[in-house]
């Protein structure tokens, strides 16, 4: 069993698992960190952004200045953004045969991966992640097309230029596999490819391998995965919270009692706790409202900001906000609301129970109902001439980079009374902040990320005990920034076995075993006997049948009878094939009891074949130093019993016969009567 | 030998009050718990005390399973908890859970409410509403505040707490996701189509496996999918047989037949009353005149009872994955459930002048809101009302379509219907065709009739039998069918063994078929296959050689080294495939069989050739011996 790393990214993993005849892919996420070295996308023409300095080599050769920008001492990309890719060349990608989704953050990338590796699988997710997932790409998409940019930079990306580039341009991984965003038709052709699942759903894959989604409780449909076959378990972890939000919690004890368990996804802030964030948040919101200045709040188009939605929904009376507007602005706002109403069945137990009264499970409904919440597409059309200030605004992307998040940016950049709150841990905000520099807005960086930190990674481990625990390299050591923090670090025995990009691991996996079923009328002819207390053997003698993976043991077929002499010539006259395997035999022949069968022979039912049937009148037993000699004078036969070997020897007229007679008392006392 | 047991305790050979006890591999699961709106007295409810006499309920059933939200499948779990008293596990989909208390409420309200005259004589000493008024008295449910409002929140709340929820089992083919009862009951849903949240259930343990099919719809309707099955060959389908002998005409052909009769009436400037219950058939009717509406581009008003549009349609909004997929693909768009044309009654309307449509519970004319519109309207032919469902015996809707035009009302008025009263089945039920289509595609060994009359059963048995060649069963309620099953032993095969096997080539030659010899070591439950060698040093055994030697006496005058010589290459040219030796110490070797040659003792023309060989290669050792007693041929 192996697993191919192809993303470094911590929280958007992309690994591949062979196991068994099966190749997994497990998630596909985007790093999309990538854009930060890119200029942001105006909405509006920005005299600003269009006017920075060209960036050029200390040599005077003005190629590049083009392509790079300077603001205030950072050099940018002017380009059409680009992302970072999941490792395209490690394992050739048409030959995964499904891909798990965990979260809809981790199958950003799909459209690369089914659209142009030659993927032909089906992709398994579960209903949410695959309506929000689609929400997420659309915004993308319609982000990046809507402001088209006719430049597409690829001088810098040359090796021997890269090196002589300041930071973190120079530092910037797999440049050359950058891409430009999917289209929308990608986009649909990716997810169409999607088979839903259900939670504790069995898939079964080519019957070798059972997969099955649990609730992880990170977001609206998120889940872990248990790959499994009837001997081995494979647990995959990614984005899991043991929080209270709107998700399902978190299934722990499906995680029980596995082999290996892959564990990504973990809080990318250990050392933020989200609910004093959200505090935080609440605060500076309405300090900066009161204030008269105007807040941002650059977010994705779901998950968090469900929650914050809540958390302002009872906390704007008392705070005295009523007055001031929430704009949600985003192309896929509405729906994104809309479909957070429809899930219940994937929601904590407090909103699913709202469906019975019915009332939506999100309050976000009644603060769009009474007017304190509107969404729009964009900033163009209606909200024009809805726009009050100050006002409150969520929008997108989070990395500063594009969206009509841009707009405000620039709009509001410039006055200390305005306040631009980080809530989402993806981007490093000063990184993000960088091409807005020098700016007057306040920013606080609140990240509120919900997954897993440390110490409950610690405790789970505890609890569900996996035999191996395998995780990017980031888990296995401090964060470089705080490096004497050895409680930030995945703590387990035996030490878990970490991966870094394109990077092969052989999970220490040995299998043993395979399920197999025994077909009633087989099972019914076997005869089990006791050797030890408890411990009861049984010869199987069967035919393997093997169909899809799949086992079967049937009876062996009944002796042909003897229905014509030809055909029966014919059938010995076949070379027999020596590689088969034969049943071995164990234990020792009790003489007088053999010699009473001999004796007896004809009453020995049934012997197919056999024409005269007489017992043995003349049997002679001599001891002998090692054990008997039994000797039938009649038939030339001595037979030399010794405890671990008995020897036949007769002449070649007997020989049919007597082995067609000896046979079946032999072979039947050694492999029952004498496994004693 | 295992079986699988089936005793119907209702719905056998009848519609209404579904309820069929299932045994499999040692579990017992009750599937639905209906009761039957056709009766008043005991028979209403299932007979619970077949399940066990003296014993408590819960110990004896692992878990009770209820399909959908209708009253004939879900209405005596009030009765069967709370009197019986059953406190385990009750599994249902979240829509089932969310609306059965709300038309159990319904119900009781109807029953309780004792200005209603018609129904309530008939029902007065029956035990079910008796047990229905009894229901304050246990402190969790409190009397309806007024009979207006249907949707106070449900008071038969205590019906929530001991139900397990059935995750989605949504329209799309391939999903359906799983339950585990316990470590070995799984159950299965599949997405059933007859109303908002119906599923039909595979119920597993092991290998041995039943499908209940619940009532479901093989055809997609305005809001609901079409029910599907994949071929997960269960031991036995249960399937109800509604319409066991009819191919319906399609519900295209009803819907514009509803259609155009409302049409006509509006024309004619009459009013149309189409009592309802609040959730189901509503909102499909509604859905269905809304696009006409749109389409027609029709004025007239469409009303529908005050309390119930917004709440009721507000289910629908909330379980959209459940709705079919075009639904679901325009919800964000467009609601369906948000309806433009259909706005909230009030009781001033009903004396409005002009043509109107209006909606109102119930749905059986016996109470409430749908009565008193039906006396103001009754005496104008122009008017219609179209009773779209089923209506109990002494019920108004009831009499009206059996014929009578002349009711006897409250305070010995006489009320005399002139108005057009239409009978329209919109029950969605699959048809002869579809419970056959749903056979074929489940492939089940064995079938089972429930919910139908027997003499169509009768019919559908034999057609079933004929096509699919699988035994069909239809039994009495309180009878019980007996089917042994042959559960196959999974065991756990050592991958060594499997492999050498395997490498050997899948194929396996029908006439002469390989056998794989093993040992299966059984210790507790665990049960392995191994290869015998790894058994026998598992266990510390020897291994106990059986050796053959055989005398074959060959006419050779020649010497005993020339004779080998002799055999060695007769056998090296028959057996091409084998390894064949001619070893230093004279002997021939034939794998790992022996051929040794010797001088007979008294005939010196004759040599004696000594074959030995063990146990495991008796099939060659017979052959070579037979192949050499045959003689040698000449050398040349």
């Amino acid at each position: 069993m192996k697993l191919y790393c192809l993303s470094g990214h911590p929280t958007l993993p992309c690994n591949v698992l062979k196991f068994k005849s099966t190749t997994i892919m497990l998630d596909c996420g985007l790093d999309m960190t990538s854009t930060l070295n890119f200029l942001p996308l105006p909405l509006v023409q920005s005299p600003r952004l269009s006017n920075l300095p060209g960036w050029s080599l200390k040599d005077g050769n003005a190629f590049l200045d083009k392509e790079l920008k300077e603001c205030s001492g950072h050099v940018f990309v002017d380009s059409v953004p680009e992302f970072c890719l999941p490792e395209t060349e490690l394992i050739d990608l048409s030959t995964v045969d499904v891909i798990l989704i965990s979260n809809y953050h981790c199958m950003m990338a799909l459209p690369y991966i089914t659209e142009h590796t030659g993927f032909t699988g089906t992709v398994y997710a579960t209903e949410p992640s695959v309506q929000i997932g689609r929400l997420l790409m659309e915004e993308l998409v319609n982000f990046i097309e809507r402001v088209p940019k006719a430049q597409s930079a690829s001088l810098w990306k040359n090796k021997d230029i890269q090196r002589l580039l300041p930071s973190p341009l120079k530092d910037a991984v797999e440049v050359s596999t950058w891409r430009r965003c999917y289209t929308m038709q990608e986009v649909n052709s990716a997810l169409s490819k999607i088979q839903l699942v259900g939670y504790s759903q069995k898939i079964e894959l080519f019957g070798a391998v059972q997969v099955t989604p649990l609730s992880s409780g990170y977001a609206l449909g998120s889940s872990n995965w248990i790959i499994q076959s009837h001997y081995e378990k494979v647990s995959y972890v990614s984005g899991s919270s043991l929080l209270t939000t709107h998700p399902q919690p978190m299934d722990q004890a499906s995680l029980k009692n596995s082999d290996v368990l892959i564990l990504t996804g973990l809080t990318q802030i250990p050392t933020a706790n989200p609910d004093s964030m959200v505090g935080e948040f609440c605060s500076n919101l309405s300090l900066t409202v009161r204030n008269g200045g105007n807040v941002l709040v650059p977010c994705y188009p779901s998950g968090v900001i469900y929650d914050l939605l809540e958390c302002l929904y009872q906390y704007i009376d008392s705070a005295g906000l009523s007055s001031i507007p929430f704009y949600f602005i985003s192309p896929v706002a509405n729906s994104s609301l809309e479909f957070s109403q429809i899930f219940a069945e994937w929601l904590c137990h407090n909103k699913q129970t709202k469906v019975y009264l019915p009332e939506p499970p999100f309050p976000h409904a009644e603060l769009i109902q009474t007017n304190k919440l509107k969404h729009y597409p964009s900033i163009h059309g209606d909200f024009s001439n809805d726009f009050r200030q100050p006002c409150v605004v969520f929008t997108g992307h989070p990395s500063l980079r594009f969206g009509d998040v841009v707009h405000f940016m620039e709009l509001w950049g410039k006055s200390s009374l305005n306040t631009v709150i980080f809530t989402e841990p993806d981007f490093t905000y000063l990184e993000a902040l960088a091409p807005y520099q020098p700016l007057a807005m306040k920013c606080i960086y609140c990240p509120i990320d919900t997954r897993l930190n440390f110490i409950q990674v610690s405790k789970l481990l505890k609890e569900v005990q996996p035999l191996h625990v395998v995780c990017p390299e980031q888990y296995t050591q401090p964060p470089p920034a705080q490096s004497h923090r050895i409680d930030l670090m995945i703590d387990c025995q035996p030490p878990a076995m970490s991966y870094r990009r394109a990077e092969v691991l052989a999970l220490p996996f040995k299998r043993r075993y395979e399920k197999i079923e025994i077909m009633p009328e087989l099972a019914d002819s076997l005869v089990p006997m006791e050797i030890k207390p408890g411990v009861s053997l049984a010869t199987v003698s069967a035919v393997l049948h093997t169909k899809d993976n799949k086992h079967i043991l049937q009876p062996p077929p009944r002796p042909a009878q003897p229905t014509g002499g030809k055909k029966r010539k014919r059938a010995s006259d076949d070379i027999p094939d020596c590689k088969v395997l034969k049943p071995l035999l164990s234990g020792s022949i009790p003489v007088e009891q053999f010699v009473q069968t001999l004796e007896k022979s004809t009453q020995h039912p049934p012997v197919p074949f056999l024409l005269e049937q007489h017992g043995f009148s003349d049997i002679k037993v001599e001891d002998t130093a090692k054990g008997h000699i039994v000797l039938l004078q009649e038939a030339e036969t001595l037979i030399q019993i010794e405890e671990d070997s008995t020897h036949i020897i007769c002449d070649n007229d007997e020989m049919l016969r007597m082995i067609r007679i000896l046979r079946i008392p032999l072979s039947s006392k050694l492999r029952c009567l004498c496994l004693k | 030998m295992p079986e699988i047991r089936v005793t119907p305790l209702g719905a056998g050979q009848d519609v209404g009050r579904s309820c069929i006890l299932v045994s499999i591999a040692g579990k017992n699961v009750m599937l639905d718990c209906g009761m039957h709106m056709g009766f008043s007295d005991d028979r209403r409810f299932p007979d619970f005390s077949y399940i066990t006499r003296s014993g408590r309920l819960t110990d004896f059933l692992d878990c009770v399973i209820i399909s959908h939200f209708h009253l004939d499948h879900c209405g005596a779990l009030p009765y069967f908890s709370e009197m019986v008293g059953y406190d385990g596990p009750i599994y249902m989909t979240q829509p089932t859970q969310a609306i059965c208390p709300i038309l159990l409420e319904d119900y009781r309200k109807i029953a309780v409410d004792k200005k209603v005259v018609e129904i309530t004589k008939h029902i007065h000493d029956n035990r079910a509403l008796r047990y229905v008024e009894l229901l304050p008295l246990s402190g969790t449910v409190q009397e309806p505040q007024s009979t207006s409002n249907a949707f106070t929140p449900p008071l038969t709340h205590w019906l929530l707490s001991p139900c397990i929820l059935i995750p989605s089992a949504c329209e799309t083919p391939g999903t359906s996701p799983l339950m585990l009862v316990d470590d070995e009951l799984e159950i299965k849903a599949y997405y059933a189509g007859h109303v908002l949240g119906a599923a039909m259930f595979q119920i597993k343990v092991g290998s041995e496996s039943v499908v209940y099919t619940g009532d479901y719809n093989m055809t997609p309707d305005r809001h609901l999918g079409a029910a599907w099955i994949d071929k997960c060959r269960p031991n036995l389908l249960i399937t109800e047989s509604t319409y066991a002998t009819t191919i319906r005409d399609s519900k295209r052909c009803r819907e514009r037949d509803f259609l155009k009769k409302v049409h006509e009436t509006v024309e004619r400037g009459g009013k149309v009353l189409i009592p309802v219950f609040a959730l189901g058939r509503a909102q499909e009717l509604c859905i269905l005149l809304e696009t006409f509406w749109e389409r027609m581009d029709l004025k007239a008003p469409i009303y529908f009872s005050t309390g119930l549009t917004e709440k009721a349609n507000h289910y629908y909004k909330l379980f959209i994955p459940w709705t079919n997929q075009k639904i679901r693909k325009t919800f964000v768009q467009r609601n369906m459930f948000e309806f433009k044309h259909v706005k909230a009654f009030d009781r001033a309307f009903a004396d409005s002048p002009g043509p109107m449509v209006v909606f109102a519970t119930p749905g059986m004319l016996h109470a409430g809101q749908s009565l008193q519109i039906f006396r103001k309207w009754a005496g104008n032919e122009k008017n219609m009302v179209i009773m779209p469902g089923y209506c109990v015996q002494g019920t108004v809707g009831h009499k009206i379509l059996s014929g009578q035009r002349k009711l006897e009302m409250e305070g010995r008025q006489v009320l005399e219907v002139k108005m057009q009263v239409e009978y329209m089945s919109f029950s969605a039920h699959a048809d002869a065709k579809g419970i056959m289509q749903l056979v074929g595609q489940a492939e089940p060994e064995n079938v089972l009739l429930v919910h139908g009359e027997a003499k169509k059963m009768e019919f559908l048995k034999q057609k079933i039998e004929q096509e699919f060649r699988v035994s069909c069963y239809m039994p009495a309620n309180g009878e019980t069918v007996t089917l042994p099953t042959s559960p196959s032993i999974p065991v756990g095969i050592s991958l060594g063994l499997l492999k050498r096997e395997l490498a050997q080539g899948l194929l396996p030659d029908s006439k002469k078929p390989r056998l794989l010899h093993g040992t299966l070591i059984m210790k507790d439950s665990n049960f392995r296959l191994v290869s015998s060698e790894q058994a026998l040093k598992e266990l510390g055994l020897a291994e106990h050689q059986l050796r053959f030697t055989c005398r074959v006496h060959l006419h050779d005058t020649r010497k005993e080294q020339e004779t080998a010589v002799r055999v060695y290459s007769h056998l090296k040219s028959v057996l091409k495939d084998h390894c064949v030796q001619h070893l230093p110490d004279g002997s021939v070797t034939v794998e790992s069989i022996l051929i040794q040659a010797a001088a007979h003792s008294e005939d010196p023309g004759t040599k004696v050739l000594l074959v030995s060989w063990t146990y495991q290669d008796e099939e060659l050792g017979s052959y070579l011996t037979s192949l050499l007693k045959k003689g040698l041929p000449q050398a040349s």
